[in-house]
């Protein structure tokens, strides 16, 4: 029986150290972002840094998201086609694979590559950083290693992401059109008209919000893991995988909710 | 116990405790302007948090720290980042950025801090790194790509780039070679020397006791969070303290 009470006594104080990490977790990364915005406002604002961190989580993320995206719009076209082709409505192929693209999918898969990407090197380079003492020394000469390393990686992520995604819902439709009218014999004129007649602003424009909101949520994960490093080169890599599967589960998780609210508002 | 009259750095009941665990305790001590004096004691003894303390970056759980006069407790935290203006410090490792050239490295606190243009930041880099012995081709090599010396040498150049007061060294030779550790050591009299009529104040920690009678001043004995023991370089090695005895004979 005191066996029996050890062990549950045990299980319940596990329980509630998981939970107090997980609460205090919870609020240094509210800290992180109050931080964030304190130090987003103040001068001197670093341009150049701002748009050397822009062309690495922009540019450099445009031949993954060429391919992720023209895939996708294939696969989905094909998908939808042989759905929709049993109750005679294929012609609604274009439609179909455009809502979900720009509504669902160009987020979300945008946002999972960015997240594996961009958030794991932000991690990986802050990291470094830290445990070679060079954030020190950003401190010490008086560079408040906040405002230096992650604010222009969190403007520039919260910037990028819903301009990828729209890049992606562009080549994704282009991999459908192609799909759909050469491969599955949709007429060009009816895919192109029904898709004018399906779409509208509202859903480019949820899928835009979304994005924005990942890019923002990825680039705080993985620079507030960065700063969190500690224990060499082991910390690093830890440090690295933390910011890679925290920023997956914020974005899956965060898609639910964004979701839930969007679809009453537009 | 040594004290000065108006020092660089004067440290009054500086206590400081992490959780349970007292690291600096009741703390009393003065470092004097224009000269080197070296820390040392035993790992875990609070040299580094003291270090810390000393450049604002920690704050005392009590006690006070003044730095050139100043009550660093009195600083608010955009004052107190101008204020380390005044501190340039060579790390353990040099601690260069990594994504910058040597000359980067250099131009950094002047590009950040100066309103020099680009010919007068180049100007005085090359300045500062012909001064701690680097030849022009290793001007545009990355950190990655200099010896470990040659890196202290960078780290010391960047760190003198905004001429301090106060120049701070952490471990300055620890892992060098026997060589390499003679001319970091010979390079941190040298820099004390050329800035002399800026009594430019040296603070190093280390454990190299023989290197610290050799180039410093003053030299502390730190044990446990209190400084145990304080006395010019030329008595140090005569002290009757057994735990310096100790320290200097392992």
């Amino acid at each position: 029986m005191q066996l029996v009470t050890d062990n549950f006594i045990r299980f319940t104080e596990g329980i509630g150290k998981i939970v107090i990490k997980n609460i205090s977790g919870l609020g240094l990364i509210c800290r992180f972002i109050l931080s964030f915005f304190y130090w987003a406002a103040r001068p001197p604002y670093r341009m150049k840094l701002f748009f050397e961190q822009m062309h690495f989580i922009g540019n450099k993320s445009l031949f993954i998201i060429t391919l992720a995206g023209s895939f996708t719009g294939m696969v989905m076209a094909y998908q939808t086609y042989f759905g929709f082709k049993l109750i005679n409505v294929d012609s609604l192929v274009g439609p179909v694979v455009a809502i979900s693209l720009a509504k669902e999918l160009a987020p979300v898969l945008t946002g999972l590559i960015v997240a594996g990407r961009a958030g794991a090197a932000m991690a990986a380079q802050i990291g470094t950083m830290k445990v070679t003492e060079q954030v020190d020394a950003l401190e010490v000469m008086g560079v408040n290693s906040m405002q230096y390393l992650a604010v222009p990686r969190i403007l520039a992520g919260t910037l990028s992401v819903p301009m990828l995604s729209v890049f992606f819902l562009f080549i994704g439709n282009i991999g459908s059109y192609i799909v759909g009218t050469q491969a599955l014999s949709i007429d060009e004129a009816i895919y192109l008209s029904k898709l004018s007649n399906f779409m509208f602003v509202s859903d480019l424009m949820q899928g835009v919000i979304k994005a924005t909101v990942f890019g923002f949520i990825i680039s705080i994960i993985g620079t507030y893991f960065g700063f969190s490093v500690t224990k060499g080169a082991e910390g690093v890599g830890k440090g690295t995988n933390l910011a890679v599967v925290w920023g997956m589960i914020s974005v899956l998780v965060l898609d639910y909710f964004l979701t839930s609210f969007l679809v009453q508002i537009l | 116990m040594l004290s000065f009259e108006n020092p660089a750095v004067g440290i009054n009941d500086l206590t400081k405790t992490f959780g349970n665990h007292t690291v600096l305790n009741k703390l009393n001590f003065d470092i004097p302007r224009g000269k080197i004096t070296t820390i040392l004691g035993f790992s875990g003894a609070g040299k580094s948090t003291l270090l810390k303390h000393i450049l604002g970056l920690h704050k005392p759980t009590s006690g006070q720290i003044s730095v050139l006069g100043r009550d660093l407790s009195e600083l608010e935290e955009v004052d107190m980042r101008e204020f380390r203006q005044n501190f340039g410090m060579l790390f353990q490792y040099a601690a260069l950025f990594d994504s910058m050239t040597t000359f980067g490295n250099v131009a950094f606190p002047l590009r950040e801090f100066t309103d020099l243009n680009e010919d007068q930041i180049k100007e005085k880099c090359f300045h500062l790194l012909k001064s701690v012995g680097l030849e022009e081709v290793s001007y545009n090599k990355l950190p990655s790509e200099l010896s470990g010396g040659m890196r202290k040498r960078v780290g010391l150049a960047r760190a003198l780039a905004l001429s301090p007061k106060i120049m701070l060294y952490d471990e300055p030779t620890t892992g060098l070679d026997p060589i390499t550790t003679k001319m970091v050591n010979d390079l941190i009299v040298e820099t004390g020397q050329i800035h002399k009529e800026n009594e430019l104040t040296s603070i190093i920690i280390s454990h190299d006791v023989k290197a610290t009678l050799e180039i410093s001043d003053y030299v502390a004995f730190l044990n446990r969070g209190n400084i145990v023991e304080y006395l010019p370089a030329k008595d140090f090695a005569n002290s009757d303290h057994p735990l310096v005895k100790e320290f200097i004979n392992l």
